[in-house]
């Protein structure tokens, strides 16, 4: 009986059909008030004065609060952000007051009729400005503020939140070695998530004490910890429910509603209240991807060799740091890509501008850092005269190499990348050539880039599963993981059934997260659920199946070893015909004559990270995640040389997933981070005003790929086992975007021979690059 | 014509039921489904037109709730993603992964149920022009793709 390997839809597939899957805000509660935000018209301005008088008299206003009224800092990395703006505003879209009433449209009347007084304030418009000596500080008081996490090193009395140093090797070496070398500046936009679900959340707190939270989040436990934090309250006394969610993407990770949910609850008496952002303030209002500006010099011989990399990342993390300094972290942490290069120097800076604050986003940073080392290494490739592919291969990373933070890398730990270039290059065609000329103008040219990932969870994050038995032999399958699309808590089921040696249509799976009851999960992101919360249900497995033989031990009256558990019996070895079923063992044992032993059977399982260390601040030396994902992709496009318009043609992705668990839900989530990172390399950004406004904060303006603008998919995957990971499985559900830009941005580059460095890629900005915007 | 002033009680057929719903004349069809009716397959992605993710059938059409008034649906018959029954189109979407986190499913599922309705033999053309409509974040429209085509053409398959 095989789950692992199988085509396992869904377990709430049919929910998702009939309109009868709930997420956040479907729960339409009588008697529950509303809450809005009043969001800042500036990027940066001070707050002169707020007037609330006109809209306290909105007929069924309960309350209105600013940030006079809460007066706390939050922060996951640095605590730098009031819930409700105080004395200044710091990005266009920044909450500045909230209003509760009973209905939304008076919730909403009342926040247009409260008067704010601004004065502009110079803006930050750049990380690069950002990093001038006499730039506008964004937080003047950064050297107060409380650090949530010791390794965190913000420079005070300038705009940098934090600098992760890489320091590996010798550069006067390297650059010795070097026959050829070329050096390239970057940039990439901020953009925003746009999962189809606006974040929402509802709060509710009891007379006791005890406060209920029901949230659209990728980390409920990280709700209950930093509300209790923030406003100490007892942890215990916060519950956070999590229904289904629509879609995260890395955007629902942060504390934002959470918190407004519940001053707006406590401000009127702890009643229930719900918010829901609108689809505008959920892109410019809650926080988005990272921008990114990099410069980046490459040396290699002259066969082909790399020998030194320098690199400096500017993370424009935006108004507030969020989780900003961990992006840096990550960029660093594998800035050369998955390359082997012995000497390397690099700096990740994360950045205060006024722009929009950054979070998580699919790919941690590393989309955006590959895109800068995919589009140098083709420059290089030109430079060296020798085929991009080649070049890849000749440097992909082996067992034995290590990466820039000095980790050395093995076959489990890697997988094999050579082979996924291989595999790649006979996909895509890539002997016929990577720029073809169709006639008419019309150009075909293809584009490649390789991509690894590792993951940056605190070096303690936990994960945990309960089982408990049906009476009739089924299982009940708890854990804290959050399901926004990716199928993981399906993937948690089919991993027990694999061990359990049962069907698993047997295994009942709880979805909803509810704190108070699910063991925790550290946060449903890093593509880690598949390792963390895949190894829990193994050990819950072992534990279950630990029980059932000693109490069928004691029925069949035989030592415990003689006995196999599989299709929801114990059976004797020697003998599979004398066996007891699960549904007579799982609830107690009852003698013929009555007599009952053994009790209810329940299985605990939990996974601790192990072996990972923060990193030398001086050279970056530690180990960062267990493992890497590694792939290859390419794109290919058709290019009208006449108006530098395109076609997306094919895109590919051959990546080593060390076992396909579930294979149609592994294509689909690879396809589905190419076709996000297709919107990133072709459309996706934001516009400012020349005063740092966004233009561009809806889905008219901002444009996602639609269907029919698509490429053809291909995608293929190698299985080098991961030895620690459930089943040899690697988390894959990020990887599918890393490559794609730079790939696109390659493709582009050669069909247009000009070299393309800043995101998105559209018609203009060929146009631009081609004739430095001259008519 | 029909005229509601101030908040007023009117009558919406609703998955062939007739339903009662007290309404302000600025209601959007896709607030009153939601919020008075617990109809809430049909979702807010944007509520400006631009997603799909509310899209019902108010006549066999899709239309985009969000942004048509309750009181202009007063004498249509509205079919939301609740008043699919198996329709095809479901089990398609099921048996080809055309979802992830399922937000944006509703409104798709309602007007690729419309489209094998009122086109059953759409060209690929018309069916993407149709589809355009909506926007899917998780997957790559591959599947959905792969899904309407099961109900699309049924007569021309062997
Ligand atoms: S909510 Fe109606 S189109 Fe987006
Ligand atoms: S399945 Fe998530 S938006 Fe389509």
């Amino acid at each position: 009986m095989n789950s692992v390997g199988t085509n396992i839809q869904r377990q709430e597939a049919w929910d998702k059909v009939t309109g009868r899957a709930k997420y956040t805000d479907d729960d339409q509660i009588t008697g529950t008030l509303h809450a809005k935000i009043l969001t800042s018209p500036h990027a940066h301005a001070e707050i002169r004065s707020v007037d609330i008088r006109a809209a306290s008299k909105v007929p069924g206003v309960k309350a209105i609060l600013t940030g006079k009224d809460c007066a706390i800092l939050c922060g996951d990395v640095i605590e730098d952000r009031p819930p409700l703006a105080a004395g200044k505003v710091r990005y266009f879209g920044e909450p500045v007051a909230l209003v509760v009433a009973v209905s939304e449209r008076e919730a909403m009347e009342a926040a247009n009729r409260i008067a704010v007084k601004y004065k502009p304030l110079p803006v930050v418009a750049s990380p690069s400005e950002a990093i001038l000596g006499d730039a506008p500080l964004v937080h003047e008081n950064l050297k107060k503020y409380k650090k949530a996490v010791q390794d965190v090193y913000p420079e005070p009395d300038t705009n940098i939140a934090d600098r992760i140093k890489i320091r590996k090797g010798d550069m006067a070496k390297g650059w010795q070695e070097s026959d050829v070398t070329v050096e390239a500046s970057f940039q990439l936009p901020k953009s925003d998530h746009i999962a189809m679900e606006t974040r929402a959340a509802r709060a509710e707190i009891h007379p006791d004490g005890q406060v209920i939270i029901t949230a659209s989040s990728q980390a409920p436990f990280s709700v209950k910890k930093l509300l209790s934090k923030s406003f100490q309250l007892e942890e215990g006394k916060v519950t956070v429910k999590t229904p289904l969610v629509g879609g995260g993407f890395g955007g629902k990770v942060p504390v934002i509603l959470e918190a407004l949910a519940y001053l707006a609850s406590k401000a009127v008496d702890g009643q229930a209240v719900r918010i829901a952002n609108t689809r505008e303030e959920d892109m410019v209002s809650a926080p988005g991807r990272l921008g990114l500006e990099a410069k980046i010099k490459l040396g290699a011989t002259k066969d082909g060799y790399l020998k030194a990399a320098e690199m400096t990342y500017l993370v424009d993390t935006g108004a507030y740091t969020d989780i900003g300094p961990r992006l840096a972290k990550a960029i660093a942490v594998d800035c050369t890509g998955p390359y082997r290069i012995e000497n390397v120097w690099c700096d990740a800076v994360c950045v205060y501008t006024n722009h929009p604050y950054a979070t998580s986003f699919r790919g941690f940073g590393h989309t955006s850092y590959t895109f800068c080392v995919e589009r140098a290494l083709d420059q290089l490739a030109a430079a060296l005269g020798t085929d991009p592919l080649e070049l890849r291969m000749k440097n992909a990373i082996i067992p034995g190499d290590t990466t820039p933070t000095q980790v050395k890398v093995t076959s489990s730990s890697t997988g094999n990348l050579t082979a996924c270039f291989e595999r790649l290059g006979a996909l895509i065609g890539w002997k016929e050539g990577a720029r073809i000329d169709l006639g008419n103008g019309i150009v075909r040219a293809k584009g490649v880039s390789g991509f690894w990932k590792t993951s940056n969870s605190p070096t303690d994050a936990i994960s945990g599963v309960l089982l408990t038995f049906n009476s009739d032999g089924s299982i009940n399958l708890n854990s804290g993981v959050v399901e926004c699309g990716p199928g993981m808590k399906t993937t948690l089921a089919q991993i027990l059934a694999e061990k359990m040696k049962m069907d698993v249509s047997r295994i009942h799976v709880k979805l909803e997260v509810d704190t108070q009851v699910c063991p925790e999960h550290w946060k449903t992101v890093a593509s880690l659920t598949t390792f963390m919360a895949g190894r829990a249900p193994l050990k819950a497995a072992e534990d279950l199946i630990e029980q059932v033989k000693s109490i069928a031990a004691v029925a069949l009256k035989c030592p415990t070893e003689d006995l196999e558990v599989a299709e929801e019996k114990v059976f004797l070895k020697q003998d599979p015909t004398t066996y007891l079923e699960f549904k007579d063992l799982v609830h107690g044992y009852q003698y013929p004559g009555g007599e009952s032993v053994g009790g209810q059977i329940m299985g605990r399982g939990s996974h601790i990270m192990s072996q990972l260390t923060t990193l030398d601040h001086e050279t970056g030396r530690g180990k960062s995640g267990p493992a890497w994902a590694v792939g290859a992709q390419a794109v290919e496009v058709e290019f009208d040389t006449k108006d530098f318009s395109y076609r997306l043609v094919r895109a590919a992705t051959v990546m080593d997933a060390g076992k396909v668990l579930n294979p149609k839900t592994s294509r689909g989530l690879i396809t589905g981070g190419m076709s996000m990172g297709l919107g990133l390399g072709s459309r996706e950004a934001f516009v400012y005003d020349g005063s740092g406004r966004v233009e561009n904060t809806s889905l008219r303006t901002y444009k996602v790929l639609h269907i029919g603008e698509e490429p053809q998919y291909l995608v293929d995957f190698m299985e080098t086992p991961q030895v620690d990971a459930p089943y040899g499985a690697r988390g894959i559900a990020e990887d599918g975007i890393i490559g794609i830009p730079a790939a696109l941005a390659n493709a582009l580059s050669t069909a247009a021979r000009t070299e393309l460095n800043q995101l998105p890629v559209t018609p203009e900005s060929i146009w631009n690059a081609k004739t430095g915007g001259k008519l | 014509m029909f005229q509601v002033i101030g908040k007023s009680v009117i009558s919406l057929e609703v998955n062939e039921e007739k339903r009662d719903v007290t309404i302000e004349p600025s209601d959007t069809l896709l607030h009153t489904l939601r919020e008075q009716l617990g109809l809430t397959g049909a979702k807010p992605g944007c509520e400006n037109g631009d997603c799909g993710a509310c899209t019902v059938l108010v006549d066999g059409w899709p239309i985009k709730s969000c942004l048509m008034l309750t009181a202009e649906a007063v004498g249509h018959r509205i079919t939301t993603v609740e008043g699919l029954k198996n329709a095809p189109i479901q089990a398609a979407f099921v048996e080809n992964w055309g979802f992830q986190c399922g937000y944006c499913t509703s409104g798709f599922l309602m007007v690729c149920h419309a489209l094998s309705q009122i086109h059953p033999d759409a060209e690929e053309i018309v069916m993407e022009e149709w589809l355009q409509a909506n926007i899917c974040r998780c997957t790559s429209y591959e599947e959905i793709r792969n899904a309407v085509n099961v109900i699309l053409h049924c007569s021309d398959s062997p």
